[in-house]
């Protein structure tokens, strides 16, 4: 059934939502972009407003070794084919793990506040952090 | 995973607990999930026995406490499963919150509760305090008086829940100790016959259907909300009642034995009645045959059987005729006249010609009612219907010691 037009009165018993119009065969092989989301889904609503610090994705330094895909709860790192291509800010909470997983040097993820423009961000990125003996 | 089938007697001689244990071994439930607590232990006891000794498929989920039961069951049920539980007292109490859930998630759990009074103080036995929690959390609500409708009752509950057009979860209720510990003769139906009454359980919308995921409990604020709760009211309103009658029907032409939404006992041309639920309803009944051959009091009675739903209509069409009634609460209101007094009050409110209405607290905590408590309500009713009017106070204690209470 498709939830495209669903309003107050189309709705089905117990408040129960479908997150996609029709069946959803090979979900797990088909990319996030290419499903057919309904609208009740929240991929296709914002559910970040109340984020005030985001993490900036800096791929100078990403080796694409997935911990950020891996550790995000929120499913918001963008990767495909095992290539980090950068952060869904329409999901992302700004909770910072993936900033803390990232192995690089320096990191590929840093936090700034949410209104920091992104290419000031990385022209502001850190050097290089020199090993102490 | 294989299971037995079990080979009964005819009429096996079962307590409450028993047959609702056996109730639920017959319909194959997928998932139990339950934390025993007096006196509806042996119900989830005598299921877990089943299980170990062959004679349950189904999962059977041991959990911390009774609002994790509830919340198992009702994950259980949102995936797609047959699924009950059962509790008591203060377990209902703390299982409150997850009540509403299930009935707005619309998810067609069946509840045993074994009636037990609410502490403080603490009480094992049976009253109908903690069944009057249930009142206005959206589950359809049977009332069994005996062994024999606690089995009975149990294949309705879930051939009525899980029908499509009504989709919401229902309780069994039965009196602690006087029915549920109580042995009686208890007609059986064979494991198949049992099992074909309610039927291969239909899922909706359930979540292990892993080509059409669906989200269940979600959020909805003042924009959705109330379209939901009035939607759930509206189905209880309307479409229970014909699916309950269907249930009756059919399975009064399986067993012979016939359920009503609204019991009656020598109602056809009485005068007065008395109101009541569970094992106080055969006390009465028997009461009412004694008074109208040595006292002639034109006695009759009524049993709630159908609690919620509540029986409207149902009830106007018995008590219309009346000159006096006893509605007999066996739960104490704390301020207030008691449940069965102010909703028989508002079925009669707007009838032409109305009986006089008292209301009797009795029996908490599993203090007795006796045949002498009933005769005497009998005697007060018939002096309010020859005097068209109250003679006694609105709300009197029956059965406690001490002097007369006595209010409004």
């Amino acid at each position: 059934m498709s939830m495209e037009n669903t309003g107050w009165d189309g709705f089905e018993i117990g408040a129960m939502l479908r997150s996609f119009d029709g069946p959803a065969k090979d979900i797990a092989l088909t990319k996030q972009e290419d499903r057919n989301y309904s609208k009740n889904n929240s991929f296709t609503a914002s559910v970040a407003d109340w984020r005030i610090i985001k993490p900036v994705f800096n791929k100078d330094y990403c080796i694409d070794c997935q911990f950020c895909w891996v550790y995000c709860p929120d499913i918001s790192i963008i990767s495909r084919d095992k290539k980090m291509l950068g952060v869904d800010y329409d999901h992302c909470k700004g909770c910072g793990i993936c900033v803390e997983v990232c192995p690089t040097n320096p990191k590929s993820l840093l936090m700034f506040p949410e209104q920091k423009d992104t290419e000031e961000a990385i022209a502001e990125w850190p050097e290089k952090e020199k090993k102490e003996k | 995973m294989a299971f037995e089938k079990m080979k009964l007697k005819e009429i096996e001689v079962w307590d409450g607990n028993m047959a609702a244990s056996h109730a639920m071994r017959q319909v194959q439930i997928d998932v139990v999930s339950a934390y025993p607590i007096t006196p509806s232990t042996p119900i989830v006891e005598n299921y877990s026995k089943f299980l170990a000794d062959g004679y349950i498929e189904g999962e059977f989920m041991m959990v911390e406490s009774e609002h994790a039961a509830m919340s198992g069951c009702i994950g259980a049920s949102a995936a797609g499963g047959r699924v009950a539980t059962a509790t008591s007292a203060q377990g209902l109490a703390l299982m409150m919150e997850t009540l509403y859930q299930a009935s707005g998630m619309r998810l067609p759990i069946v509840l045993n509760i074994v009636n037990r009074a609410l502490a403080a103080p603490l009480n094992v036995n049976g009253d109908h305090s903690d069944m009057y929690l249930t009142r206005d959390s959206g589950w359809i609500h049977f009332d069994a008086y005996n062994p024999q409708h606690v089995y009975d009752l149990n294949f309705i509950a879930f051939k009525v829940a899980e029908d499509h057009d009504v989709r919401l979860p229902a309780i069994v209720s039965q009196d602690g100790f006087m029915t549920s510990h109580t042995a009686q003769g208890v007609r059986t139906l064979d494991d198949d016959t049992a099992y074909n009454f309610v039927g291969e359980f239909k899922p909706m919308n359930d979540m292990l259907d892993l080509d059409h995921p669906v989200t269940h409990g979600v959020q909805t604020e003042e924009d959705w909300h109330f379209e939901h709760k009035a939607r759930q009211h509206n189905d209880l309103m309307t479409k229970v009642f014909p699916k309950i009658e269907e249930a009756f029907d059919a399975f009064e032409k399986l067993t012979g034995r016939r359920y009503n939404i609204v019991e009656t006992y020598h109602m056809d041309d009485a005068e007065v009645a008395i109101v009541c639920m569970g094992t106080s309803v055969e006390t009465a009944a028997e009461v009412a045959k004694e008074l109208r051959e040595n006292e002639g009091i034109k006695a009759g009675v009524i049993g709630i059987r159908v609690l919620r739903p509540w029986p409207y209509k149902q009830l106007q069409e018995v008590v219309k005729n009346l000159k006096a009634v006893a509605t007999l609460d066996r739960s104490s209101p704390n301020g207030a006249p008691g449940m069965l007094f102010n909703e028989i009050s508002g079925v009669v409110i707007n009838l032409d010609k109305r009986p006089v209405i008292n209301n009797y607290i009795y029996g908490l905590g599993g203090r007795d009612l006796t045949k002498v408590h009933v005769a005497e309500v009998f005697r007060d009713l018939k002096a309010n219907a020859d005097a068209g009017k109250l003679t006694t106070p609105t709300q009197q204690f029956i059965g406690v010691r001490g002097p007369k209470l006595s209010y409004l």
